[in-house]
């Protein structure tokens, strides 16, 4: 009989990933439905330490595997260190986050125990009748919802999109199980070689390409007020982009134009700071997935195409919006 | 070098719209495209065809009989042999189906190296590349930004959120190709004659895998995951208009829009 | 052509050219239309994909497509840049033509292949400051020397002739027999005392290269002559009377790319409360331009299907030339009006749209010259 909420957990240059912990709090939410334990496996090199951690953000139990093997992220021991885990333990629920460790790791894993995997979803629950998971998650571009079962097979798993579910706050009273196990890594598991790890530096990215853009026009007034853009572009992981004016008048460049004789961006977020919405910018941005718009005239035409049109002073607003998304971003 | 690429024919998701009215998706006049992360793999696997001679790349799909156009596509770029793999038995796959299914097909195939494109645009599971390689009992490495051939070993510079991990894998292996890895080639004119005239679309079906896929493991039947429901999202209401907020207020309207759309 | 549709097969070569046009002519089209200058990357890029030798013979290094596929190509590119639409159409029907339908092999081997295959770009001289409509008026001469015709003489609105490698081009070999007195040549750019002008300044098709070409004692040699003395204006009228096929195709593709810009705008445009897209007036106005459009496309595949079944095509070549010539004018007339202010303003696409179309009641053949193609088919002469 297969039981109990097994979370895998990322460890990130030795920090716990904020999408295991998401996970864990998660976990806890379904293993109370069912009346079941969540264990967390946490997987890597010198981390025993870190798995008190875990118990106190909602794990009853957590499984270490401390090996050299698995100081690095490689798929086969990874591979193998949880499909050991899952064969011996049998759990009814296996979530991964959605990470790019999670989406290479969780369909090997589920291949080679042959069970259902889900990707990226964005909602868990239980059923109240079958007391099967539900996993929702988008497909087709985002443009649908679609809710997955796994019927037959065991464990369910999912790799869920971080940053949705909400982790615990940490509760040192908590108490729990903190199992050590070893496996038995053979020297060929380390199928492929690590030559070098190089850390990003931010490459240049094209506004058409970007997943989110914070854009300014006319109100931003003078050239060095873009920084106020910058630096919120900054915190959101966004692109900078202007109106025509802003061109022209030499405040940026004109790789950054959008509009008619500029480039036509859809991303999932444009933010227009000072931006009126004349109909030549309009075209190069009318697609985007969610608008928000800030400029001091109500009768501003791009409130016509804003999902969220704030009358306001961008001057005011913007860094005090930067401040608050650093603050956001800073975990207890 | 025997590179196969695994290419999906899509929609091309881009371009779908909600009607307002219905609440439904317009497929109408979507048009169909190759997955752009596999067709990054096809012109990888060319640039590769044109640095070692006497190399062929094939490239394979599993769909519907109007996949045939997406497999032209793929030759009148160069590829040298297509297959589409197709069946009313196949219907309802999942990812582990799904990968059953090619794996059987690649298990009757000479390979080097197999190209999948890391996610689709209609599924966008990012599944079935991992699985047809733990199918197939090969390494895997994923989320490929750029690959290179040294002496017989495949170099792949795998991208992670936050870096990037120069890996080197001996073949046969798997790799899965992230849209950048390679700037897409167009068609030739001359490449589209060939394709419709010297090559050709080879047709499999369930009796020409038999032997390799198990029943059990394919269509709907074969299939862990099932779709229990699907609903499209809430149609894009009229957008809200705030005045006369602080600034504070004007701040914490954004704040909350932005994680309701999950951004942060 | 099967019934009125495409097959698989032109139906993925309109792709290539449709996606080729959007990806990597429409972000340059404005700034080659201001700079009035053809981008040669966009050039290399046209050769490389095989656009500039569609519907000829594999055994030549072309495509080994037809001429539909052909005018298919040049209407996609027109769509969304008139100058590049001619620029093909010149080099693949006009020039290359010549030397596909009356060169011998040698001369096919030396100088159709590299066309054809994407190396070297050509051009067509026949028209002259005194010989337009009527090309007959040639003045340029060509005396046999030895081994060389040197040829003298000056050529005028040479599409291409900025960059081209190869020029067909035609002279009178004996004045004394009228049209029959005149001859074609190949003859190589970098001849001695072939001189290229700057472009001349024109209304539109701004980036394409057009320009005079002076012959000054040029030698050229004997194995350049195309077939034999005497045959130069049946060549000249069989390349045009095909060239016709593309000009068509290019006035429906600025046409068509006029219409898809106003219906683009008038949903965007807000006048009086509402859409202009919601006027009937807007509905209906754009409903006839595309019927007329969609007649003259009918009008020009039919035209190209009949070259491709070796049918007598030049009358219906004329028809759909005078007639798409036509309606790419008044389309694009009504575009600009559609968009008002913006439309003539340079920041939107349909005024250039605009200036482009004129052209196509001009060159290769006016309306008029046209009209008595058109009446001569029909025996009313």
């Amino acid at each position: 009989m297969s039981r109990d909420i097994y979370v895998i957990v990322e460890l990130r240059d030795g920090i716990l990933s904020k999408v295991g912990l998401e996970l864990v709090g998660k976990a806890r939410e379904l293993a109370d439905n069912l009346g079941q334990d969540v264990v967390a496996i946490l997987l890597g090199l010198g981390i025993k330490g870190k798995a008190r951690i875990l118990i106190e953000h909602g794990a009853d139990k957590v499984i270490v595997v401390d090996d050299p093997m698995l100081s690095e992220y490689v798929t086969e021991p990874f591979t193998k260190a949880v499909c050991t885990i899952l064969t011996e333990k049998q759990p009814e629920i296996v979530l991964f986050g959605a990470t790019s460790i999670g989406r290479d790791l969780a369909p090997r894993v589920s291949a080679r125990i042959h069970t259902g995997l889900t990707a990226d979803c964005t909602k868990l629950e239980i059923d109240d009748d079958s007391k099967l998971l539900l996993m929702t998650r988008p497909a087709f571009g985002g443009n649908i919802m679609a809710t997955i079962i796994c019927q037959d097979f065991r464990p369910q798993m999912a790799t869920v999109r971080p940053g949705v579910m909400v982790a615990l706050e940490n509760d040192t009273s908590r108490k729990g199980e903190i199992e050590e196990l070893d496996i038995k890594f053979n020297e060929s598991d380390m199928n492929v070689k690590i030559r070098e790890v190089i850390k990003s530096t931010k490459k240049a990215v094209d506004i058409t390409e970007a997943k989110y853009i914070v854009s300014g026009g006319r109100g931003v007034g003078e050239p060095g007020k873009f920084n106020m853009l910058k630096d919120l572009a900054g915190e959101l992981g966004a692109e900078v982009a202007a109106s025509r004016v802003c061109v022209d008048s030499g405040w940026i460049d004109k790789e950054c134009q959008v509009g008619q004789t500029g480039k036509t961006v859809r991303p999932d977020l444009y933010m227009a700071c000072g931006i009126s919405g004349a109909i030549q910018h309009v075209a190069g941005m009318e697609g985007s997935e969610l608008i928000i718009a800030i400029n001091k005239n109500e009768a501003a035409p791009i409130f016509n195409l804003a999902d969220l049109g704030i009358v306001g002073d961008i001057n005011k607003i913007i860094p005090k919006l930067t401040e608050a998304l650093k603050k956001s971003k800073t975990l207890s | 070098m025997k590179i196969i690429v695994c290419a999906k024919q899509v929609p091309d998701t881009t371009e779908v719209r909600l009607d307002p009215k219905t609440n439904t998706l317009i497929r109408d006049g979507v048009p169909s495209i190759i997955n752009p992360d596999d067709k990054a793999g096809i012109e990888a696997a060319l640039q590769l065809k044109e640095k070692v001679p006497g190399s062929t790349v094939t490239v394979i799909c599993m769909g519907p009989l109007q996949a045939d156009v997406a497999l032209r596509e793929a030759l009148a770029m160069g590829c040298d042999d297509a297959i589409l793999i197709t069946d009313r038995a196949f219907g309802g796959s999942d990812t582990w189906a799904t990968s059953s299914i090619i794996a059987s097909a690649l298990k009757k195939m000479d390979f080097d190296l197999i190209i999948t494109g890391r996610q689709a645009i209609d599924g966008d599971t990012a599944q079935v590349g991992p699985q047809i390689a733990e199918h197939l009992g090969i390494p895997q490495v994923t989320y490929a930004e750029k690959i290179d051939l040294e002496d017989d070993k495949l170099v792949v510079w795998r991208q992670f959120e936050d870096c990037c991990h120069i890996i080197e894998v001996a073949m046969p292996c798997l790799v899965t190709s992230l849209s950048e890895l390679a700037e897409p080639r167009f068609m030739s004119v001359g490449g589209i004659v060939d394709a419709y005239n010297s090559k050709e679309v080879k047709i499999w079906s369930y009796e020409d895998v038999k032997d390799t896929l198990d029943e059990a493991n394919m269509g709907l039947k074969g299939s862990p995951t099932k779709v229990s429901k699907s609903f499209t999202k809430e149609a894009k209401g009229e957008g809200i208009l705030l005045k006369d907020l602080t600034d504070d207020e004007a701040v914490a309207a954004i704040m909350t829009k932005l994680q309701e759309k999950h951004i942060i | 052509m099967v019934g009125f549709n495409l097959t698989k097969e032109q139906l993925l070569q309109k792709q290539l050219f449709r996606d080729f046009a959007e990806m990597e002519i429409r972000p340059i089209a404005s700034q080659m239309d201001e700079e009035e200058k053809f981008s040669q990357e966009l050039l290399d890029k046209l050769k490389k994909y095989g656009m500039m030798g569609i519907p000829y013979d594999r055994k030549y290094g072309g495509a080994g497509s037809d001429v539909l596929t052909y005018a298919l190509c040049i209407e996609e590119l027109s769509k969304v840049d008139g100058s590049t639409g001619v620029t093909v159409s010149v080099h693949t029907s006009l020039c290359c033509s010549c030397i596909n339908d009356f060169a011998n092999e040698a001369q096919k081997e030396k100088y159709l292949r590299p066309l054809v295959n994407g190396s070297k770009v050509g051009c067509f001289g026949l028209t002259e400051p005194g010989a337009g409509t009527d090309a007959s008026g040639q003045q340029t001469t060509a005396r046999l020397e030895g081994d060389y015709y040197i040829l003298n003489g000056q050529k005028v609105f040479t599409t291409n002739s900025g960059f081209a490698d190869v020029f067909v081009v035609f002279a009178l070999t004996d004045r004394s027999k009228g049209t029959r007195g005149i001859s074609a040549f190949i003859v190589e750019r970098d001849t001695p005392g072939l001189e290229v002008s700057k472009d001349i300044p024109r209304m539109g098709i701004r980036a394409a290269s057009n320009a005079e070409v002076a012959l000054v004692d040029v030698k050229v040699p004997k194995e350049n002559l195309i077939g034999s003395e005497g045959m130069g204006y049946k060549i000249a009228m069989t390349a045009l009377a095909g060239g016709r096929i593309g000009i068509g195709a290019q006035a429906v593709g600025i046409a068509q790319g006029a219409i898809n810009e106003a219906v683009k705008y008038v949903k965007e445009r807000k006048q009086f409360g509402r859409r202009i897209s919601q006027f009937q007036n807007t509905q209906f106005k754009l409903a006839k331009l595309q019927t007329k459009v969609d007649a003259a496309r009918i009008m020009v595949w039919r035209a190209a299907v009949a070259k491709d079944n070796h049918e007598n095509y030049a009358p219906l070549a004329a028809m759909c030339k005078y007639f798409a010539s036509e309606v790419a004018n008044d389309v694009t007339r009504d575009c600009v009006q559609l968009l008002g202010g913006y439309g003539y303003s340079r920041e939107y696409p349909v005024e250039r749209m605009h200036r482009d179309a004129k052209i196509t009641e001009i060159y290769e053949g006016t309306t008029e010259a046209m009209k008595m193609i058109i009446s001569g088919a029909m025996k009313v002469n």
